[in-house]
Parts: C-alpha cells; sequence; structure tokens
C-alpha cells in the first residue's frame, strides 16, 4: 500500500467501529424486521422454515379494523399532545423568560418530569389515578366531589394528561433557549414602536421563535407515534382498545397473537409514517437553510 | 417641538453608580450629541430618556412633563440602534410601519407614509425585501425610515453608524446631516465617533466616566475644552500633553518644560500671573506649524521618530524631552528620520490644564 492511499483510507479506518455497531445494531435488525414482515411466521419457528407470503400481512393489516382503531388511537394521542404541549410549554416559557430572582430553581423544577424514567411515570400516574386510593379521586372526595374513572372511562384522556406533565418540559427548554437568543434590541424597538406585552409575543416573539417551534413539534410528534412505556404501565391499551396505541399493538402481535410477520409489517408501516414526518423536518431546515444562503448570495451579487 | 431636560439624572445596577447625576437642557429643535469612550454613561442616559431602562434618581422632563415613569411607547420618541433592531420576519415596508399599524391607522394613510418616508431614504424599490436580503447600509435606513414614519418629535440614535465600514460611515453621515436640516426636530445622538460629534452636533456633550465634562457648540469644545479629558477626547490626531512649569521672567510667563520653553501670550499671562508651578501645557496637532526661522520662546523643537504617510498630509511621531508629540506636516516636505524639526506654535493654540484637577487655566 502507497503512502497515498494509506492516507487516503485513513479516516475509513477510523469509521469502522461505528459503521460495524450500526451494521449490528440497526441495520441487522431493520433488515430481519422488513425481510420478517413478508413472511407467515410463529415465534416458534426459525426465520428461515418460515413461508414466504409476500404483501399478505400489508394487505391484512390495510384491512383490519383492530388495526385501525389502534392507528386512530396513536394519531389522535400523538396530535393532541404535541398541540398541547406546544401551547403550555411556550406559555410557560414566555412566562419564565424574565429576569426574577428564583427563576432558575423554577426552570429545574419544570423539567423534572422529563427526567424521571417512563415506567415510573407511568406506576406513579397509575397510583395518582387509582379510583379509591388515588390520589386525584382521594382529593376530590375529600373536597365533595364523585370520583372520576380515570383510567376506565376516560383512559385516553388520563394517559394523554400524563404525557403531557411528562414531555411539556421538553418544548419549553426548548422555546426557552429560542426566546433568549431573539435579538433583544428589535425587542425594544417594538416596545418604543408602541407594542403591548401582548402585542410584542404575538408581531414579534413567536414569528421568530417559528422555526425552532416547528422543528420542536415534529421532533415532539415523532416521539409521541412511538410511546409505549407509559401508557403499557398504566392501561396495557386498555380498556378494550382505548388506549391501545400502535406500539402496543405490536407488541401484543408479536407476543399474545404469536404473527411475528404481521407485528413486523405493522412496524414498518409505523416506521414510513415516522420516515415522511423525520423527512419533512429534514426538508424544512433545509428550506431555511437555502433561503439563508439564496439571500446571503443576493447581498453579495448586489453589492459587489 | 418639547424641550427635554434632564435633571440630576443618576442610574445604579445594585451597588455601582454609573451616572453621577446628569443635569442637562437640550433646546428645541437641537441636535444634541452625547459623546464619549466606552462605558462612560452616554448610552444609558439614552437608554434612560428612551425608556429602556429604569431611572434610579433625578426625572426626565419632556415638554416641561415628567416622563421617567412612563413606557416608551408613551414618551413619543423615536430611536435607531446600533445594530439596527429591524424585525427580520416582517419585509421593510412592515418594518416602517409597525408603529402605524398598531395605531390601527387607516391603510390608506399607512401606504402613504410608508411610501414618503421610503423615498426619503431611497428605499423605494426594495419595500418587500426581508432585511435579511439587505446591505448593512441599507438596513440603516430601513432603521432611519421606521423612526421617520413615526412622526415623533424626539429621535434617539445609539451609536447608529458604528456597524457600517468606514467609507459608508462617511456617506451615511452626511446623509443625517442632510435629513437633520429637512426634519428638524429634537434628536438625541450617541457615539464614540468624535468625528462624527463634530460634524453633526449643535451642541456636544462629552462625557466620561458617569459625569458630564463638558457641552457645548463644536467650535467652543474644540477651542475652549474645560478639561483635559475634553482637549484629548476632540480632535484627530489627539491634543499633545507637554508637563511643564510656569515660570515669570520679567512681564514675560514661560511655560517650561524639557526641551521647551514657550512664551505664553501676553493676554492670557494676565489672569495666569498668580499661578506658579507645574501645569500640563496641551497643543493640537494642527496649531504646530513647521517653520525652522520661529523663535525659540514661539516653537518647539522635535525630534522625528516616526513618519506616518497618510496622503497629502504625515502624521509625525516626535520626541520632546521624555514626552511624545505628534505634529502634521505636508508630505512633500523633506526630513529625515532622527532629525530636529522646529514647529512654531500658534498662540491661540496654547491651552493650559492643571496639574491635579485638570481643569483648564
Amino acid at each position: 500500500m502507497t503512502a497515498q492511499t494509506f492516507n487516503r483510507m485513513t479516516p475509513y479506518m477510523f469509521l469502522i467501529p461505528a459503521a460495524v455497531t450500526m451494521g449490528i445494531a440497526l441495520l441487522y435488525p431493520l433488515g430481519y424486521m422488513i425481510y420478517g414482515s413478508f413472511r407467515d411466521w410463529d415465534p416458534s419457528q426459525n426465520i428461515s422454515e418460515t413461508e414466504f407470503v409476500g404483501l399478505k400481512n400489508y394487505i391484512t393489516l390495510f384491512f383490519d379494523p383492530a388495526f385501525h382503531e389502534s392507528l386512530s388511537v396513536t394519531l389522535i394521542f400523538a396530535f393532541t399532545v404535541v398541540v398541547a404541549e406546544m401551547l403550555i410549554g411556550v406559555g410557560l416559557a414566555l412566562l419564565l423568560d424574565r429576569n426574577i430572582r428564583g427563576i432558575s430553581v423554577l426552570r429545574t423544577l419544570f423539567i423534572l418530569p422529563m427526567m424521571i424514567a417512563p415506567v415510573v411515570v407511568g406506576l406513579m400516574w397509575r397510583y395518582m389515578y387509582h379510583p379509591t386510593v388515588g390520589t386525584f379521586n382521594r382529593t376530590l372526595k375529600s373536597l365533595g366531589f364523585e370520583g372520576i374513572d380515570w383510567l376506565g372511562q376516560h383512559a385516553l384522556l388520563s394517559v394523554i394528561i400524563a404525557d403531557i406533565w411528562q414531555w411539556t418540559p421538553f418544548i419549553l427548554i426548548l422555546s426557552l433557549a429560542a426566546l433568549q437568543s431573539l435579538p433583544a434590541s428589535a425587542l425594544e424597538a417594538a416596545r418604543i414602536d408602541g407594542a403591548t406585552t401582548w402585542q410584542q409575543i404575538w408581531h414579534i416573539k413567536l414569528p421568530l421563535m417559528m422555526p425552532v417551534l416547528v422543528v420542536t413539534a415534529l421532533l415532539r410528534l415523532i416521539d409521541a407515534f412511538k410511546v409505549l412505556e407509559v401508557i403499557l404501565v398504566m392501561t396495557e391499551g386498555g380498556p378494550g382498545l382505548s388506549t391501545e396505541i400502535v406500539a402496543l399493538r405490536i407488541s401484543r402481535t408479536a407476543t399474545e397473537f404469536r404473527e411475528l410477520g404481521t407485528a413486523a409489517a405493522m412496524s414498518n408501516y409505523l416506521l414510513l409514517l415516522l420516515l415522511f414526518l423525520t423527512m419533512a423536518m429534514f426538508a424544512i431546515s433545509r428550506i431555511q437553510e437555502a433561503r439563508a444562503a439564496r439571500l446571503a448570495r443576493q447581498i453579495e451579487e448586489e453589492s459587489g | 417641538m418639547p424641550e427635554i431636560r434632564l435633571s440630576k439624572l443618576t442610574k445604579r445596577y445594585g451597588a455601582v453608580e454609573v451616572l453621577h447625576g446628569i443635569d442637562l437642557e437640550m433646546a428645541e429643535n437641537e441636535f444634541t450629541v452625547l459623546v464619549g469612550p466606552s462605558g462612560c454613561g452616554k448610552s444609558t442616559t439614552l437608554r434612560m430618556v428612551a425608556g429602556l431602562e429604569t431611572v434610579s434618581g433625578g426625572e426626565i422632563f419632556i415638554g416641561g412633563n415628567p416622563v421617567s415613569h412612563l413606557d416608551p411607547k408613551d414618551r413619543g420618541l423615536a430611536m435607531v440602534f446600533q445594530d439596527y433592531a429591524l424585525y427580520p420576519h416582517m419585509d421593510v415596508a412592515h418594518n416602517i410601519s409597525f408603529a402605524l399599524r398598531l395605531q390601527r391607522r387607516p391603510k390608506a394613510e399607512i401606504e402613504a407614509k410608508v411610501r414618503e418616508v421610503a423615498e426619503v431614504v431611497g428605499l423605494t424599490e426594495f419595500l418587500h425585501r426581508k432585511p435579511g436580503a439587505l446591505s448593512g447600509g441599507q438596513r440603516q435606513r430601513v432603521a432611519m425610515a421606521r423612526a421617520l414614519a413615526k412622526d415623533s418629535d424626539i429621535f434617539l440614535f445609539d451609536e447608529p453608524l458604528s456597524n457600517l465600514d468606514a467609507k459608508l460611515r462617511g456617506q451615511m453621515r452626511a446623509e443625517l446631516a442632510l435629513m437633520q436640516q429637512r426634519v428638524r426636530k429634537n434628536m438625541i445622538y450617541v457615539t464614540h465617533d468624535q468625528v462624527e460629534a463634530m460634524t453633526l452636533a449643535d451642541r456636544i456633550v462629552v462625557m466620561h466616566g458617569g459625569h458630564i465634562q463638558q457641552q457645548g457648540t463644536p467650535e467652543t469644545l474644540f477651542k475652549q475644552p474645560a478639561n483635559r479629558f475634553v482637549a484629548g477626547f476632540l480632535g484627530s490626531p489627539p491634543m499633545n500633553f507637554l508637563e511643564a512649569e510656569l515660570i515669570s521672567e520679567g512681564d514675560t510667563l514661560f511655560a517650561r518644560g524639557e526641551g521647551f520653553s514657550v512664551a505664553i501670550p501676553a493676554e492670557r499671562s494676565r489672569t495666569l500671573q498668580s499661578r506658579n508651578g507645574s501645569v500640563i501645557l496641551g497643543i493640537r496637532p494642527s496649531d504646530l506649524n513647521y517653520d525652522q526661522d520661529a523663535p525659540e520662546n514661539e516653537a518647539i523643537d522635535l525630534r522625528v521618530i516616526v513618519s506616518e504617510y497618510v496622503g497629502a498630509q504625515s502624521v509625525l511621531l516626535c520626541s520632546c524631552g521624555n514626552s511624545n508629540v505628534t505634529v502634521e506636516l505636508k508630505s512633500e516636505t523633506p526630513i529625515a528620520l532622527g532629525e530636529t524639526l522646529r514647529f512654531a506654535i500658534r498662540p491661540e493654540g496654547i491651552h493650559l490644564f492643571d496639574q491635579e484637577s485638570t481643569a483648564a487655566l
């Protein structure tokens, strides 16, 4: 090997460990799943013994009302939590974006829920929602109200509330960062131009935060589609199918119904959905970058 | 058009007082420039007038009314910021009309106003561009147009030209001077650039260390600086300072130091008669003329150390005893480094300062 080729190869050699890890941990299972989704596959079988069924698993799922139900629960869950978390998170950020005593303590407190392991969050909320000994119903009853059947009749709402509690801080952190990087003088100019606090938020702060907010919302949406642990611990998808999100249905299809092929196909549907969202996110940031680059070029041409 | 009055204005950040009782009166339609080095309190003063900083003590009066408790929007002023402070997500027209739209003025009126001020600053063809697609000079014009559109009685400028390159700065300075003649309004302008201060101001206020050092017309401040700081701050190249002793010999008073002995003109020496001892002699480079035949007690002998060629003029850094002295000289004058030259001092160019208080004598 000549010194030159050796030099050219060096960076790739350093990449090999990462590439191997990626291959084993990411690409292999992904390929396995795609391969399996075209087969009629029982957990007792080795994958080589399974029968190739083409798109049968995908077609079955496409017409399966239970999958539809699960998909619609996931969509309702994901969009509701993201909208609610965005509203609350951005609102809190606007409130916390100021210099008052103890603000850093407050910020830390607000961020705590995000740090707790999802299983713990699930257990905690399951306890709080408990019909007789739960915190909520005991409080309601001590105030003279009827208890609410949280995880029964209102299971989806209860699960949504728990998720909002856990993930609003994520939006809060990113919104706060966005707010603090806003140009201070533009806000001062707005004050001199006569903008009230609300008008500053509406006309200056929110529009300037928008690029960050869009990406944040997409990130949360992608995450919300994959949520599993909290719901698994709180309701196990029940009662009925009322909180059975797709991730949970995949797990049940694989373990309870013993249909690995169908579960794999379901995973791929979810993967496609997430892929689409991820691409949308990248597209948005690419468009923003391209716009910035075009403006820079335009200025250069004019001044040059 | 209201006059602006600052009365014993102070500003404290925690225990640190940065402005120590500023008293200032700005007449109607006056172009006042606050000038001083970084940290002298000039921007803080301006921001307090604008209402962007709270007042720790004293009061601001606009047209006779105290305003320090009012929000910026209720003080009837417009401001141009150092970094322009444009709204990045709005196009030029919307930037200019933001204040008018907040006031819910009729649409036709807003459009007419936008077109009018865009014409004044020469932005008509850029009305639908976002600030990101404008050059520094154009952004500066948008900031100016936005201030003009408000029809305020008071304009505040916070170092508006310092983000521009030297050439553009000169051009914008001229345009500002023109604009000032056209729209006679109260203007307060903050800068650290003494050239801007001298060229634009009706009245210059020199600040240093949270105090006003001197205020007056550019000419007054240049010719009769109140203290050593003002003398050294205004003028380029800056004034030379030499340590000297005042010594009377016969009828004549001399400022004598290492390597020089300069006679003080008779009309000045009368008021200085009682003073003997250490003073600081200040002479501007422009008051030193190369003249080998000048009489010894009206001149100073300087040894050339460095010569900086700047075109028609050369700036010479010379030594006189232990002190350095800067002079200007026509570039074609044949001189050599190390040579000793004689420079005549214009009699009215002799400034004397107290060594202790640095006040002018």
